[in-house]
């Protein structure tokens, strides 16, 4: 049987809502070591060849299963570099749970770099959600760089929601997709950054088979003296649909750069790219004070609203 | 009860001040439901917004129930009982129907109770009630929504400004029974409507007209409406189009 220590749990409920050991497939790593793991009868987690990470292996046609994956810090100064390769069989429909929470109550840096392959096979669904987290009061930095490198077969399907609402010092997220003909892909990310956090999220999305679709949104407050940079560039290489969208809430004195990238190799590929930066619109803030909300609560409201 | 003594406001135009409002003095009495009207640009939506809180006047005072609110924030005077609806709702991203009718309330009611509000102004609750307040909405379902949050809100002087604006006719003649029934349930409460529309005109119990800033007439509505019909403040825009073509008279 795990035990988890208070702050552990905390963290763990925090990144992947879990409040005790998962069911089905799981690997649980805490301070660079796994702390338990379960395979089932149609998915399998072993450790990669030079235990820097994990392999999982998903039957084909495996539907309804979940695999939980997440990774706790507690201690100051830990660096990390782990990946973890996902083998996604055909025609399976499964959820994966990920995500990475940092206490770091120390004065070293604390980092934690994730680099998840996911290999989707032929008419496979995939919803991967991806939550970091930082706490701790320590002068130590809260580090998060995760990669996630997607190949979507033929028809295949990923729903990727990544969420960084809190107390990550510093982030370079970048994202690579390859999607073969009718392949499907949608990212939903949502970004908080406070205090002087810095936070980068680079996409590449290559379109590459007829019919292929991609759409990703993020949506992003930059609070306090923090800085943001979302990169998204699409390449349509076939008859295809792309969309990226940047959607932000500037306040305090928080930065906020957004860099459109659309290629079209293709006349048939149609990309299409919004980016909207600016504070909270007066009306919005005046209509929930006429509610009787404070300004600062209709702030709140209208913040959480947006991140829902 | 609402009194307005003495207020004037006006906005810095091209450096000069532009009076919009000049000396206005009136009364809003409990258990009325009282329309402004007038021609458009005459200062009406700034009244509203002057007692909602939005702008502050330049000179004159505010009384709600007694109390001086005149530096009051719109917080509150909502918190004291002033609901305003606006004229152009605004959108929220993320923020559902059923959070803002939430908010409105000041509690967490369920879902159900929420759901009467939406029945109340013509909307189908079951689908709008999750819905985001956002872009998908149209103009229409957007100001249906909004009075619906000032429904829910239970103020005790609702101000609705210019709740026609936007609505198609099918939601105009379920807005009408929405005000009657306001009317029916009034008790103590007052409702304060910003409107140009005969049909709101023909429900108020007392009508005020504004013109160039100040009350050119006010009265019960029987006194005041024989005196508008005909007026630019009374007739509706296409009537007004015809007029001048000379079409009709």
């Amino acid at each position: 049987m795990i035990k988890l220590d208070e702050i552990q749990k905390r963290l763990l409920s925090e990144v992947a809502g879990l409040h005790k050991v998962p069911e089905g497939a799981f690997n649980i790593r805490s301070n660079s070591e796994s702390i338990g793991r379960a395979s089932s009868a149609n998915i399998e987690i072993i450790p990669r060849e030079g235990g820097d990470g994990l392999e999982i292996h998903i039957k084909p046609g495996t539907k309804n299963e979940s695999v939980h994956i997440p990774v706790v810090m507690t201690k100051t100064g830990l660096k990390e570099v782990v990946y973890n390769d996902f083998y996604i069989g055909e025609g399976s429909d499964v959820f994966i749970v990920a995500g990475c929470g940092i206490d770091n109550c120390g004065p070293q840096d604390s980092e934690h770099d994730g680099i998840h392959r996911f290999y989707v096979g032929k008419n496979a669904k995939m919803k991967y959600v991806e939550k970091h987290y930082g706490s701790g009061d320590g002068t130590g930095k809260r580090i998060l760089n995760p990669g996630t490198e997607l190949y979507l077969e033929e028809g295949s399907v990923a729903e990727l929601e990544m969420v960084q609402i809190k107390g990550v010092d510093d982030t370079d997220r970048v994202t690579t997709a390859e999607l073969a003909a009718g392949a499907k892909l949608t990212v939903r990310e949502r970004l908080m950054t406070h205090g002087s956090q810095r936070a980068i999220s680079k996409y590449v999305v290559n379109l590459n088979g007829a019919g292929a679709t991609a759409d990703v949104v993020s949506r992003s407050v930059a609070r306090d003296d923090s800085y943001q940079k979302f990169d998204a560039v699409l390449n349509g290489n076939a008859p295809c649909s792309g969309h990226t969208e940047c959607d932000s809430i500037i306040m305090d004195h928080g930065r906020i750069l957004a860099v459109p990238g659309l290629e079209a190799n293709d006349v048939d590929a149609a990309l299409v790219h919004e980016a909207a930066i600016g504070k909270i619109a007066g009306d919005q803030l005046i209509k929930l004070m006429t509610l009787g909300l404070t300004e600062q609560e209709a702030e709140e409201q209208i913040i959480n609203g947006f991140l829902k | 009860m609402l009194e307005l003594k003495n207020i004037s406001f006006g906005v810095d135009s091209d450096g000069m001040n532009k009076e919009i409002i000049r000396d206005i003095s009136l009364t809003i009495p409990d258990g009325k439901l009282v329309v402004i009207t007038g021609p458009n640009g005459g200062g009406k939506s700034t009244l509203a917004r002057l007692i909602a809180g939005i702008e502050k006047p330049d000179s004159g005072q505010i009384f709600f129930n007694g109390t001086d609110i005149t530096d009051m924030s719109i917080t509150e005077r909502a918190k004291m009982g002033i609901g305003f609806a606006f004229q152009q709702p605004v959108r929220f991203k993320g923020i559902q129907v059923l959070d803002l009718i939430r908010l409105a309330r000041g509690k967490n009611i369920p879902a159900a109770n929420a759901c009467e509000y939406l029945s109340a102004v013509g909307l189908c609750a079951r689908d709008y009630i999750d819905r985001e307040v956002n872009n998908s909405l149209s103009g229409g379902e957007l100001k249906r929504i909004e009075i619906a949050t000032v429904l829910a809100k239970e103020s005790q002087i609702s101000i609705f400004d210019e709740p026609e604006a936007g609505i198609d006719l099918w939601s105009f003649n379920n807005l009408i029974d929405v005000f009657k029934g306001m009317r029916d349930n009034i008790k103590d409460s007052s409702i304060l409507i910003i409107s140009h529309q005969e049909r709101i005109l023909n429900i108020a119990d007392q009508v005020i007209v504004i013109k160039d800033g100040q009350v050119t007439e006010e009265g019960s509505r029987d006194e005041v409406l024989p005196d508008l019909i005909g007026t630019a403040s009374y007739t509706a825009k296409c009537a007004k189009f015809k007029d001048e073509e000379g079409e009709t008279k």
